[in-house]
């Protein structure tokens, strides 16, 4: 995506100008006024048009999903009319309920906040579980190496080669079946089953990264000098490894969140979705409920919901793709 | 033979040839304008650092630099013209009249293609043979470069062959359709030194059978002293010393060629002496002669202008205070 | 190479035994096959129950999860004719599914071909030039179209061109009450599911032949070939195309997976009797006897396309060496 904003520079140019000898980094006459890393990272970030505006709007629309009591219009069930008023079922779009109405007379627009609010929570909290398994059991696997490496890549094989939809529903059932796992991690259709039934999926892609990035920073003279004044290996992991492979691990967990959130919206439309309960609803949940308003022509049912999910797919894919430009620029991000 | 026959016979003429790169800093001056003339069967050898422009010259010649590149000048093989010159009017010559072989054999050498396939393509793009005559041809070629059973190699991958085969098939591939010169860039260097000299006896009979002129590019005086005539050596995009072999290494002219013998390890010698700091940045070339700020006997003249290349002794030098120092190096 | 396909053809065996009892476990902890034909035939009374228990092997216990996959196994390898009845309506479990499968296939087919040579070609067009228009907008767009769900994209050319517009036909493979082949009827029915699968593939697909063509720009060997003076198009073809369709191709046998996945979901939004609603209708309603073949059935799928991946990874590259 560099390329939106900046014709990339082909490399044979740059071989070029290593051929010639010329020290890009350090020319001599230009303005190069040092900056931290971080701070680099910051301004790279920021000039990545499409991470830019991603993260405004990101931002506008978190805020009105968390600050609902100020932008909701209607409560989570409230119907936007009495039915003694008239009918209020299937309305579409106009001032008393800017996006439509459901099945029960609900106004779609507050809905939809409240569903983002809960599908945002599922993605995050399941992104965030995914790392801190994924980075765990990769760098462990990528410094201990041997069996307990092979075993892993062998299981993540086999679970990435399986069709992701199949296998989630396998797993779903499998676990929803082991009775004496439901105390810790609740019934099959409650929102904290979802969120570790995404960690399981989601810590595999992390792992494989981190054991990657462990490998290869493993041979590094700094890693070996560490070594030699006797670190440990959890030492080494925390204060050396983890603040080296930090990049790629926030652009994973950035793309677990939508990957999750995709994927709630995805089960929810099959029908193997939370459901959240009574005072509460889902991106995924209401989507679902789209299908039926699609075969009749309702519009705005399937509209507004499945447009405010590539809306944050979009904006989330952005600010990865702005956060890798940011935090490793010699990744080639065409890929 | 009169000085403009020879030039009109030479196979390969630089004249004036620049080549700058557009790059996000500013224009990289490559090369600031070169001359170089080749006669038939003649061996000259290219001198110099890297990033002084050497490979450069030659790949702009044969169009093969990015599209960054601006080349002006004037580049001729065997008369035609190739600066500037259309797609077709280029590929017309290169591989046909002039063909080149590089540095890494293993990374020039397409990996998915049989070496004998990649011959063949060379021989079919210049000469109307069938297939098979070309497969024969191919055959024959490894066989001339010195490969054992040519004709089991032919249908081998460059994988399984070793680094100085792998150049041998490199040659094998530049000399298919028997052109007038032959451009060696740095062909020995990613190889063990008792195969480098295997590869050069192999260019050299070349040379002597074919009657092909040979331009080896190179920072290796030795490889110089074995193969070349007559040598150029180039320092920050421009020749700044053209003599004879000989001349070379009994008595260098310019401060630059006499850093860079002493710079080599030789037998009686006990130390080396490197010449001290780095080369120019390209994007900014310093004024004057470019030498100057590594030059123990640089002065205010040498910054003042761009040095010609001026006959002393035996050679062409482009030092202006050359008479001073031959003179002072004669005592 | 044959003795690398041959032992890897008997290596499958013992893989396949593992992940199917695997499967197995995971499908009589996860529908509890007893429970859900009581839900299905409410009214069954014990005797059906008993026989119903006793085709399946639904014995308890650990070691009657052995002993009912060992019998499972057993009857599956025997053919179809030994197959246990669908719990609902006791129907024929291997007609559906052959159906399913070769309506599957037609739509997977059709849709993998169109989707991956259209991306290969676009990523090798947008290669050409990079950062020139045609690369931005190819870009740009994969990366925009990438970022929809495929179930979204299903859902809105469903009610842009079947219900709003009416040009094609929401649902189905024909007509209902249609008996009989009919070419023009498949096609228009088969065209929107086709485009979702489609979409993904040529975003995906398109994005990887570009880096892989831009990797390869860089090479040496590109500099030698026109240094041999032949046209640009046969360094294009012959040199540069050639060698970024190595690592390109390899996907393909991988990325299997996520095609099912697209089909699974594009089927079951256009309602087309294929793989996808056959086995989202038999998770929903627990059909023990009809999920297993199904699932054995994507494993071997699965298993297979990763061994094609490695033979034409090495078919293609000569430096891969399968011993």
């Amino acid at each position: 995506m560099t390329s939106i904003q900046e014709p990339q520079i082909p490399q044979a140019d740059l071989d070029a100008a290593a051929e010639l000898g010329v020290d890009v980094s350090a020319q001599q006459g230009l303005d190069v006024v040092a900056f931290t890393p971080a701070r680099m990272a910051w301004k790279r970030y920021w000039g990545h048009h499409g991470a830019a505006v991603s993260t405004v709007i990101l931002a506008i629309v978190m805020f009105m999903a968390l600050a609902t009591p100020l932008t909701a219009r209607y409560g989570i069930n409230e119907q936007v009319l009495k039915i003694e008023e008239g009918n209020n079922v299937f309305l579409s779009p106009r001032s008393i309920a800017w996006f439509g109405t459901d099945d029960i007379g609900r106004d779609m627009y507050s809905r939809l906040l409240f569903g983002i609010r809960t599908s945002m929570f599922i993605g995050v909290a399941s992104a965030i579980l995914s790392v801190l398994i994924g980075t765990a059991v990769g760098a462990f696997a990528g410094l201990r190496g041997g069996k307990f490496d092979d075993l892993m890549m062998r299981v993540t094989d086999l679970f990435l080669a399986f069709p992701f939809l199949i296998a989630i529903i396998l797993v779903r059932e499998f676990l929803g079946g082991l009775s004496f796992l439901t105390p810790i991690i609740g019934g099959k259709s409650s929102i904290r089953f979802i969120i570790v039934l995404f960690a399981i999926f989601g810590w595999m892609g992390v792992a494989r990264l981190v054991r990657g990035q462990v490998l290869a920073l493993k041979e590094r003279e700094f890693i070996e000098a560490a070594r030699a004044v006797g670190a440990s290996n959890f030492r080494i992991v925390v204060s050396h490894l983890l603040p080296n492979s930090i990049g790629p691990i926030l652009v994973a967990l950035t793309l677990s969140v939508i990957g999750a959130v995709v994927g709630e919206s995805t089960l929810s439309f099959f029908g193997f979705g939370p459901q959240p309960g009574e005072n509460s609803t889902s991106l995924g949940y209401i989507i679902g409920l789209s299908r039926d308003g699609v075969q009749r022509g309702d519009w705005w049912l399937a509209v507004f919901p499945c447009g405010a999910l590539v809306l944050l797919a979009i904006c989330i894919n952005f600010i990865g793709d702005g956060l890798r430009d940011a935090l490793d620029p010699k990744l080639d991000s065409g890929r | 033979m009169t000085e403009s026959a020879s030039v009109t016979d030479g196979v390969l003429s630089l004249r004036n040839l620049k080549v700058s790169f557009r790059t996000p800093n500013g224009l990289v001056q490559a090369v600031r304008g070169i001359d170089l003339d080749v006669a038939p069967g003649e061996a000259v050898g290219i001198v110099g650092e890297s990033g002084s422009g050497k490979s450069v010259s030659f790949l702009a010649t044969l169009g093969l630099l990015p599209r960054n590149a601006q080349i002006s000048g004037s580049a001729k093989v065997v008369g035609t013209e190739l600066v500037g010159a259309s797609r077709r009017t280029l590929n017309g010559i290169r591989g046909n009249k002039i063909a080149m072989i590089f540095q890494d054999p293993l990374s020039a050498l397409n990996p998915v293609h049989r070496v004998g396939d990649q011959i063949i393509e060379m021989i079919q793009a210049h000469q109307s043979l069938t297939k098979l005559a070309a497969a024969a041809r191919a055959v024959e070629l490894l066989d001339i470069v010195g490969i054992p059973q040519p004709d089991q190699r032919a249908r081998q991958y460059p994988h399984e062959f070793s680094g100085g085969m792998r150049q041998r098939v490199m040659i094998a591939m530049a000399i298919a359709n028997d052109p007038d010169v032959l451009i060696a860039d740095e062909p020995t260097t990613a190889l063990d030194v008792t195969v480098q000299a295997q590869i050069l006896e192999v260019l050299d009979r070349i040379r002597r059978e074919m009657q092909t002129a040979i331009v080896m590019i190179t920072h290796d005086l030795g490889v110089i002293a074995r193969v070349a005539d007559r040598v150029q050596v180039m320092y920050a995009g421009r020749v700044v010393e053209r003599t004879g072999v000989t001349s070379l290494f009994a008595h260098p002219t310019h401060p630059y060629t006499e850093g860079l013998l002493h710079s080599i390890p030789r037998h009686g010698l006990d130390r080396l002496v490197p010449i001290p700091g780095s080369p120019p940045n390209m994007l900014r070339p310093p004024s004057g002669c470019a030498f100057r700020p590594r030059c123990s006997h640089a002065d205010e003249r040498c910054e003042r202008d761009v040095p010609e290349l001026k006959p002393m002794g035996d050679a062409m030098t482009a030092c202006v205070r050359v008479n001073e120092l031959y003179v002072a190096s004669k005592q | 190479m044959a003795r690398f396909i041959i032992r890897r053809l008997l290596w499958m065996v013992p893989t396949l035994l593992v992940v199917t009892f695997l499967v197995y476990v995971a499908v009589r902890i996860g529908w509890n096959p007893v429970a859900s034909y009581q839900r299905a035939n409410p009214r069954a009374g014990k005797k059906r129950l008993e026989a119903y228990r006793q085709a399946n092997g639904l014995y308890p216990g650990p070691s009657g999860y052995v002993r009912g996959y060992g019998e499972w196994l057993w009857k599956f390898v025997r053919g179809p004719s030994h197959w246990p009845r669908s719990i609902k309506g006791g129907g024929e479990v291997w007609e559906p599914l052959r159906y399913s499968f070769f309506n599957t296939l037609r739509l997977a087919g059709i849709a993998a071909v169109l989707g991956i040579s259209l991306g290969i070609g676009l990523g090798i067009l947008a290669s050409r030039r990079p950062g020139g228009w045609l690369d931005i907008t190819v870009n740009t767009t994969a990366f925009f179209v990438g970022g929809v769900p495929p179930f979204v994209s299903a859902v809105m050319l469903q009610l842009t061109f079947a219900v709003s517009l009416g040009w094609l036909p929401p649902a189905g493979v024909y007509p209902p009450g249609q008996r009989g082949f009919d070419l023009f009827l498949m096609i228009k029915h088969l065209t929107l599911p086709v485009i979702v699968v489609m979409i993904q593939t040529i975003a995906g697909y398109s994005r990887y032949m570009r880096a892989s063509v831009l990797d390869v720009a860089s090479s040496d060997f590109l500099r030698t070939a026109r240094s041999k003076g032949i046209s640009e198009r046969r360094v294009l073809f012959r040199h540069s195309v050639r060698n970024a369709l190595v690592p390109v191709v390899t996907v393909i046998g991988i990325d299997i997976g996520s095609l099912i996945g697209g089909l699974i979901i594009t089927e079951n939004i256009f309602n087309y009797p294929g793989m996808g609603v056959y086995f989202v209708d038999a998770a929903l309603l627990g059909d023990f006897p009809k999920l297993l073949p199904f699932l054995v059935i994507i494993v071997v799928f699965v298993i297979v396309f990763n061994l094609l991946a490695d033979i034409a990874y090495a078919f293609l590259d000569p430096r891969i060496r399968l011993d």
